[in-house]
């Protein structure tokens, strides 16, 4: 089972500038009773989304027209908490390819790249310069190059490198998934085992 | 050169491979599964056509999904009773050993392992679940682990992970009277907030540290997860060994022995180097409770809720839209506040020596009419042990019912959730929006905390009441 590619990003921005997003926020634990992958989009950010009766809450930015696009702009400590990969389905399963924050939680950030979601770590300072644009123009395009390592918004002319792994970058652009990589090394992995006899 | 670190040692002697500029594929001594996080990973496998490599190295158990009263009678809400069979199927497929509901060794999968003498110092440990970090009070490499990783371990019995860095956290000096080791990691998160250890594995060490059981040392790191740490273990000593001799799974004979001289030589070495070096002082820790909306958000119970100037100025927005939440105001006390809830159990207070503490706080006295306690054992063994030690009958005589094993209002995946707007004082690990229910508001603590709190019906100093 391989992941997406990952291709070029460059869209508008859904803007979210709240710190320490938890897991259970992003998908609360009673949606995690499914045994597929299938649908956890509908249920991103769920009780932020929806009151109780199940109507959009008008002042959650997902229920705002104004805001659209594959990035996801947060603030900093996204993903805290669970190791839910159910979490990174929610996000990626939305329609996001892409969260943009000052600082992530390790687990979210594993199962979101295992997903072909890109977390984009930036300076505290380019995280603001974000934020001020989107709320200046909902409709702000940013880019983000996987290739090159940099996100950009063109139309402000400033741009940052953000840091990734080469080996997971390298699975992103080529859709690989490390279970295939796993599977190549069956033979190192049997030796091993037959020199550490445990 | 520079000694070993503890983790060093046990992460070193389980790489079978290295790739070039990226993670280490390690290998995995024993992977823990449940009925949540593992469905998509078997409807993986199956797609492949293969079976689990390694079913021997394989637990399973279900904890999350289960309801914690009548559990003889068929699992009455539909999408749980199918997740929770599905486990039974992808079990019998693979050949994996499940302590599934009504097992004698069913409960709490981080309860069981250790119980059952499974988790043994110088292991791998994995579980689809980031409270496995629990596992590192042996001395393990223990974390939690995505669904795509929980496929790749059953598929190779291994895991592709990058190294993390290394934190040596001392708790140095002795605790004061009422004060467990639930408090010492409710502070050190304080200290140090719920990001602050996010890229590290954290080593627990210090003479307070050391004079802990082995179920007081696995709450501490049961909440490693929870100011952002990968894990986080304790070296391995005498009293580890005693924990686990003659335990279920464990090493006799000369296998025991052997072992034995295997792990005595797991410490770290004392020329090792942490990446980051942290002290605190026993004495300096108060009984503590959480006032917000992450783990992090605790003061000592006879402080105050902080005021806003006292907070970050970036994170005064999400200060505020926390105390919104709990309907709390900046500067308020703690002690005092309404209970409407205690929640005594989960994987990081809910087995026997915390059963113990409760009951005996509360023993002789009633229970407050004021507030609904659910009292929740790690597993069956716990269960059957409370019941021997006659502590069942002790809690009924004070008002107490004591319910039947399961993760339960930790995360309210099953019926046990707090109403909207009501305030639990819970000796569980999240205390984020809607976790143990939508709207409903948590309060972390201690077992002794809580059994204040359940006689009282307030937030109230266990210290003043023993």
């Amino acid at each position: 089972m391989a992941i997406d590619k990952f291709v070029t990003v460059e869209s508008s921005c859904v803007p979210l500038p709240i710190e320490n997003v938890d897991t259970d926020q992003i998908i609360p634990a009673r949606f995690l009773k499914a045994t597929t992958k299938e649908g956890f989009g509908d249920n991103l950010f769920r009780d932020w989304r929806y009151d109780k009766a199940g109507n959009p809450k008008e002042d959650f930015v997902l229920n705002q027209s104004t805001y659209s696009g594959e990035i996801l702009v947060a603030g900093k400590n996204f993903g805290s908490g669970s190791s839910r990969e159910h979490a990174a389905w929610a996000v990626y399963g939305y329609g996001f390819k892409v969260v943009v924050s000052s600082f992530f939680a390790d687990i979210f950030k594993n199962n979101a790249l295992n997903n072909g979601l890109l977390p984009v770590q930036v300076s505290d300072a380019f995280l603001d310069k974000l934020f001020v644009e989107i709320e200046k123009d909902p409709k702000t395009i940013v880019k983000v190059d996987l290739e090159n390592e940099t996100i950009s918004i063109p139309s402000e002319n400033v741009s940052e490198k953000f840091e990734i792994n080469a080996y997971k970058k390298e699975c992103l652009i080529n859709g690989y998934d490390d279970i295939d990589y796993l599977i190549s090394i069956k033979d190192k992995i049997e030796a091993w085992e037959k020199e550490n006899a445990k | 050169m520079a000694g070993k670190t503890l983790f060093d040692k046990i992460w070193d002697s389980h790489v079978v491979d290295n790739v070039e500029g990226g993670p280490s594929v390690l290998y995995i001594d024993r992977h823990f599964i449940h009925e949540v996080t593992s469905p998509q990973a078997f409807a993986g496998m199956n797609e492949r056509g293969v079976k689990a490599r390694r079913p021997e190295k394989t637990v399973a158990t279900a904890d999350h999904n289960i309801p914690t009263i009548d559990q003889h009678l068929p699992i009455q809400e539909e999408l749980s009773r199918f997740q929770v069979n599905k486990l039974k199927e992808n079990a019998e497929e693979h050949g994996i050993e499940l302590y599934g509901l009504n097992h004698p060794y069913n409960g709490i999968v981080h309860v069981i392992g250790p119980e059952l003498g499974i988790t043994q110092p110088n292991m791998t440990i994995v579980c689809g679940d980031s409270h496995t970090s629990t596992h590192g009070a042996f001395g393990t490499i223990a974390f939690g682990i995505g669904t795509s990783e929980v496929e790749m371990v059953l598929t190779t019995q291994c895991l592709m992970q990058s190294r993390p860095k290394t934190m040596r956290i001392n708790i140095e000096g002795e605790l004061k009277e009422g004060v467990v080791s639930k408090d010492i990691i409710l502070y050190i998160i304080s200290q140090i907030s719920t990001s602050g250890a996010t890229g590290y594995f954290v080593e627990y060490a210090g003479s307070a540290i050391r004079s802990l059981s082995m179920e007081a040392r696995m709450t501490i790191c049961n909440m490693s997860i929870e100011m952002g740490a990968r894990g986080g273990l304790i070296a391995p000593d005498e009293t580890t060994f005693e924990y686990v001799k003659g335990r279920e799974f464990a090493p006799t004979g000369e296998e025991w022995e052997k072992k034995l001289a295997e792990w005595k030589k797991l410490p770290s070495d004392p020329d090792a180097v942490f990446d980051k070096e942290l002290t605190y002082k026993a004495e300096d820790i108060e009984p503590m409770i959480t006032y917000g909306t992450n783990p992090g958000m605790g003061v000592g119970i006879t402080q105050n809720v902080p005021t806003l100037d006292s907070i970050e100025s970036s994170s005064q927005n999400s200060f505020k839209k926390s105390l919104e939440y709990m309907d709390y105001n900046p500067g308020d006390a703690m002690i005092g506040k309404k209970v409407d809830y205690v929640f005594v159990g989960s994987c990081t207070n809910g087995r026997i020596e915390d059963l113990r503490m409760f009951t005996d706080f509360v023993k002789g006295k009633k229970k407050a009419d004021n507030v609904e306690v659910w009292i929740v054992p790690g597993s069956k063994q716990v269960e059957k042990q409370a019941e021997d030690e006659g502590l069942v009958k002790i809690l009924e005589d004070a008002g107490f019912v004591m319910r039947q094993p399961g993760c339960s209002a930790c995360l309210a995946m099953n019926e046990d959730k707090i109403p909207e707007g009501k305030y639990a004082v819970s000796t569980s690990n999240r205390n984020f929006e809607g976790r143990q229910g939508p709207g409903a508001r948590t309060m972390l603590a201690s077992p002794l905390t809580a059994a204040a709190a359940a006689l009282t019906g307030v937030v109230t100093d266990p210290r003043t009441l023993l």
